[in-house]
């Protein structure tokens, strides 16, 4: 395989992981990323420089951002993983509040906070990915962070004093 | 340190937490910090939120990557399947995202019809497949008849490939509710050794797309959009196997001697 193809490759363990964490939906996430290699493969010709991973990233964002255009208005399709779990404690119940948090997020600023703390990207990359200035990028940031704050404050009012 | 006093604001905070922050104003925002204790809790809960995302999603990046994902796998495959569909799709693509045109046909679109129809698909081959006297409404010795009969009821033209090459012998068919009230057509197939295929076919808006493996237990399915026909070809979990006739009933589909002529 030549170069181009070495760093798409490498990057697909990272590029499930968002997308999981973007969709919370694990067939949705990976067929996300079928899609996002399919296309980057086409165009492999039409990228001369840069980061591949970033373009990769870039992809996998706006291809999402068609997905939940599309699910809107197709209510039924709602992931099954979002489905009430009762009776969950502990680590898990973390995980499921945390899930949550994300999903009750706006798309753009869920990507953002997903691309900084998940992936590591810098504030420059993610303004990249998203196409839009830093400050837009730190902005979104803070309200994904406040959001999700409030809500598991929220969520959990009697765990909030222990930590 | 002219700016020893003044307040630290909410963006260098976020910084801070992200290693964003030039290294000469972190003592800066430490020292603030140290003294403003509002501060220094929602730092501590950016960084649980943090750790709390890494903890529930950093393993995927662990798993082993699904074969599908194959990059040297997808560049092979891709090529076959390439003219008709990626070209379409990545058209839609482009037009749809330019334009806004295509609305609800865009690929992402596309990708979740799909979806949909490969779960009907996939319901319907492990409802009939089992069924021993009644697998089918109309038989494949009758084969002309349950053609004319579909593509009556569909309202498009319904061809039965011809898998005898493969070894595949057509057992019949049967008429099936679609998505969204349209009619969906089932062909059945058979192998020597008692294994049941099947051809799922129903309308499906918005481009072609690439074909896709989904594999659901012991049973599994290609599907593709080609044509504003959505095909799925369901049999037990044999990827190789399955492609292989997905891609006999893909060819005979886009053949056009196989279709009436005039």
């Amino acid at each position: 395989m030549n170069a181009f193809r070495n760093s798409v490759q490498a990057a697909i363990p990272a590029l499930r992981r968002y997308a999981r964490a973007l969709t919370r939906d694990a067939e949705a996430a990976d067929d996300l990323v079928q899609d996002t290699l399919v296309r980057a493969l086409r165009s492999e010709h039409l990228f001369h420089e840069g980061d591949v991973r970033s373009w990769l990233y870039t992809i996998l964002t706006n291809l999402n951002r068609n997905r939940l255009r599309t699910l809107a208005r197709r209510p039924a399709l709602t992931p099954i993983e979002e489905a009430d779990t009762p009776g969950m404690s502990g680590p898990e119940a973390g995980a499921r509040d945390i899930e949550r948090a994300l999903a009750s997020l706006v798309e753009d600023q869920r990507a953002a906070l997903l691309l900084v703390v998940l992936e590591g990207l810098s504030y420059r990359e993610v303004a990249e990915v998203q196409g839009v200035p830093i400050g837009t990028v730190m902005s979104r940031l803070a309200r994904a962070r406040a959001q999700i704050k409030a809500y598991l404050e929220g969520e959990r009012p009697p765990l909030r004093r222990i930590k | 340190m002219a700016n020893r006093d003044a307040p630290i604001l909410e963006a260098e905070l976020h910084a801070y937490v992200d290693g964003e922050l030039p290294a000469e104003r972190r003592p800066a925002v430490r020292a603030w910090l140290a003294e403003h204790p509002e501060d220094a809790a929602r730092v501590a809960a950016w960084q649980a939120q943090a750790e709390l995302i890494n903890a529930r999603y950093g393993a995927i990046a662990q798993e082993p990557v699904p074969l599908r994902l194959d990059v040297a796998r997808l560049a092979r495959g891709e090529r076959r399947w390439s003219i008709l569909a990626i070209a379409a799709v990545l058209a839609a693509f482009v037009l749809g995202g330019v334009a806004g045109w295509f609305g609800r046909e865009t690929w992402a679109g596309a990708v979740a019809g799909v979806r949909v129809l490969t779960a009907d698909a996939i319901d319907a081959h492990k409802l009939y497949v089992v069924e021993v006297r009644h697998p089918v409404e109309v038989a494949g010795t009758e084969q002309a008849h349950l053609v004319q009969w579909l593509s009556k009821r569909l309202g498009y033209d319904v061809h039965a490939p011809d898998l005898g090459p493969i070894g595949l012998k057509l057992v019949g068919g049967r008429l099936l509710p679609g998505a969204s009230g349209a009619g969906a057509a089932l062909l059945m197939y058979e192998a020597p050794s008692g294994e049941r295929f099947t051809v799922y076919c129903a309308r499906a808006d918005g481009p072609e797309s690439a074909l896709r493996y989904h594999a659901a237990g012991s049973v599994a399915a290609f599907s593709w959009v080609d044509d504003n026909k959505g095909f799925v070809v369901s049999g037990p979990a044999d990827r190789d196997r399955l492609l292989k006739i997905a891609q006999s009933v893909y060819d005979q589909e886009n053949t056009p001697a196989d279709k009436k002529p005039g």
